[in-house]
C-alpha cells in the first residue's frame, strides 16, 4: 500500500471515529435520541426556524449546520482547495436533493443517522440500509451508462463565499435569537446539545470530512462500480466507534418497536432511504458531502443544500414527513413522484460520456 | 499523447471515464485532467489499484494526471 493511501485511509478512520464519538457526545448532552447528528434533521431544524414551515416541535438552528459549512470553509481556504466552481445543472441539482431530503424524512434520518440508529440498535436502520443500497445500485447502473449532470467550471470568488457566509448569518441569528427566528419550546427541536459543543464538534467533523472526502452514498457506489472500499472504511469507522460508545454508556437497545424518532414501516423505511441513495448517487453525494463541498466552494452543492432545505420545508408543509406513528399518505406519495422525477432525469442525462469525451 | 478531460465533472465521473480509457486504450499511455483534489486523488488511487503507474502535476485547471504506458 502506498504512503498516500494508507494516508487517505488513516484520514477516513479517524474521521469515521470522530463522528462516531462526536455523535453519541451530543446526543448525551442534549441532542434528540439517536440523533447526536443528522444533516438531514439538521437542515430540517433549521428551515423550521426560519419560518419556512410552521411544525413547531422542529424548530432551532443547528450549530452542527454552521459547523459542517465552516469547517471546510477554513480547511479548503488553508489548504488552497477552495476554488469555487459550478454550473453543473443547478437546476437538476436543486430537484433531485429535494427529493433526496423527501427521501430522508420519510425514512427519518440522513444515512449518517441511519448508521447512528443502527449503533444504537435500531433494527429499522437495518431495513433503511438495505434499500440505501439499493438505491446506490439504481443509480450506479445509470453511472455506468455514462450518466452526467456535465460539467461544472471556475465561477467567482465570491459566489464560493455565499454558503459559508449564510453560515455565519445562521450563527448571528442563532446567537441574538431575534424574534423572528424560532425556536422549539418542545420537541425534537428543543432537544438541544450546549450551542458551543456542537458547534466546535461539528467544525472539527466538517473540516476532518473535507479532507478525507468523507461520503456515506460513496461507499457503497464505488463498491459497486469500481470494487473500491475506501470509502466503505470511514463507514465501518462511525459504526464501530458510536457502537462501543453506546454500549459503554447503556445506550444500546436492540429491535424494532419502540426506537426513538423512527417508525416500524419496513416498506417505507426500505424507499424511504433508496430515494436517499438514488439521489446522492446522481447528485455525487449523500447530504453530509454536499454541506462539506457547499462549504469548500463547490456552488452546485450549495444549490443542493438549497433543494434540501426546500425539500424539508416543503416536506412538513404538506404533511408527507414521517412520525413515530408511521408514513402519512402523502409521504407514501410523494415518495413515488420522487422516483419517477430522478427516473426521467437519469434517463434524460446518461449519454454524455461513451468515449465522446475522449480525445486522442 | 491521448487525452481524456474530465475536468469539472463530479464524482465518481472522472474515475469511470478513466477506467474507460483504461479499457480502450489497453496498455498505452495517457493523460487524465481534472478539476479538483478529490478528483485527482481518485484518479490517482484507481491507476494504482489497476497496478499503472501514475502522477499527477498542477496546471491552470487544475491537476494534470500522467498515466505512463506499460
Amino acid at each position: 500500500m502506498s504512503k498516500a493511501k494508507k494516508q487517505g485511509l488513516i484520514w477516513l478512520l479517524i474521521t469515521g471515529g470522530v463522528i462516531g464519538i462526536g455523535a453519541v457526545l451530543l446526543a448525551a448532552f442534549g441532542n434528540p435520541a439517536n440523533m447526536g447528528i443528522c444533516v438531514a434533521c439538521f437542515l430540517r431544524d433549521t428551515a423550521g426556524a426560519l419560518g419556512l414551515d410552521s411544525a413547531d416541535k422542529m424548530q432551532y438552528i443547528r450549530p452542527e449546520i454552521i459547523g459542517f459549512v465552516l469547517g471546510p470553509f477554513i480547511i479548503s481556504l488553508a489548504t488552497k482547495e477552495f476554488r469555487p466552481s459550478g454550473g453543473s445543472s443547478p437546476m437538476l441539482r436543486f430537484f433531485i436533493s429535494f427529493f433526496v431530503m423527501i427521501g430522508a424524512l420519510v425514512f427519518l434520518g440522513c444515512p449518517l443517522r441511519m448508521v447512528l440508529r443502527l449503533a444504537a440498535g435500531d433494527a429499522n436502520a437495518l431495513v433503511g440500509l438495505a434499500g440505501f443500497a439499493g438505491g446506490i445500485g439504481l443509480g450506479s447502473v445509470f453511472l455506468h451508462k455514462g450518466f452526467s449532470l456535465g460539467r461544472a467550471t471556475a465561477q467567482p470568488k465570491i459566489s464560493g463565499v455565499v454558503m459559508p457566509a449564510f453560515a455565519v448569518a445562521l450563527l448571528v441569528f442563532l446567537l441574538i435569537q431575534p424574534s423572528f427566528i424560532r425556536f422549539s419550546v418542545e420537541g425534537p427541536g428543543a432537544n438541544r446539545a450546549p450551542l458551543f459543543l456542537a458547534l466546535g464538534v461539528a467544525f472539527v467533523i466538517g473540516a476532518l470530512a473535507q479532507r478525507s472526502r468523507m461520503c456515506m452514498a460513496g461507499g457503497i457506489r464505488d463498491a459497486f462500480l469500481i470494487r473500491n472500499f475506501n470509502l466503505l472504511l470511514g463507514y465501518g469507522a462511525v459504526f464501530a466507534v458510536a457502537l462501543i460508545a453506546n454500549l459503554v454508556m447503556g445506550k444500546f437497545t436492540l429491535g424494532f418497536e419502540g426506537q426513538p424518532i423512527a417508525h416500524t414501516d419496513f416498506i417505507w423505511n426500505f424507499l424511504g432511504m433508496a430515494l436517499v441513495g438514488y439521489g446522492s448517487v446522481l447528485v455525487g453525494g449523500c447530504p453530509l458531502r454536499q454541506v462539506v463541498l457547499a462549504g469548500s466552494g463547490n456552488t452546485d452543492a450549495g444549490i443542493s443544500v438549497l433543494g434540501m432545505i426546500v425539500g424539508a420545508a416543503t416536506a412538513h408543509n404538506f404533511g408527507i414527513a414521517a412520525s413515530a406513528d408511521g408514513v402519512p399518505a402523502n409521504g407514501k406519495i410523494a415518495v413515488g413522484v420522487g422516483f419517477i422525477v430522478l427516473t426521467v432525469i437519469a434517463f434524460a442525462c446518461s449519454k454524455v460520456f461513451a468515449g465522446k469525451k475522449v480525445a486522442a | 499523447m491521448n487525452r481524456v478531460d474530465a475536468r469539472g465533472l463530479s464524482c465518481p465521473e472522472p474515475v469511470l471515464l478513466t477506467k474507460n480509457v483504461m479499457k480502450q486504450f489497453a496498455d498505452e499511455g495517457f493523460i487524465v485532467e481534472v478539476s479538483g483534489e478529490t478528483a485527482r486523488d481518485n484518479v490517482l488511487s484507481f491507476c494504482q489499484g489497476k497496478k499503472r503507474k501514475a502522477e499527477a502535476q498542477a496546471f491552470e485547471d487544475g491537476w494534470r494526471i500522467v498515466v505512463e504506458e506499460r
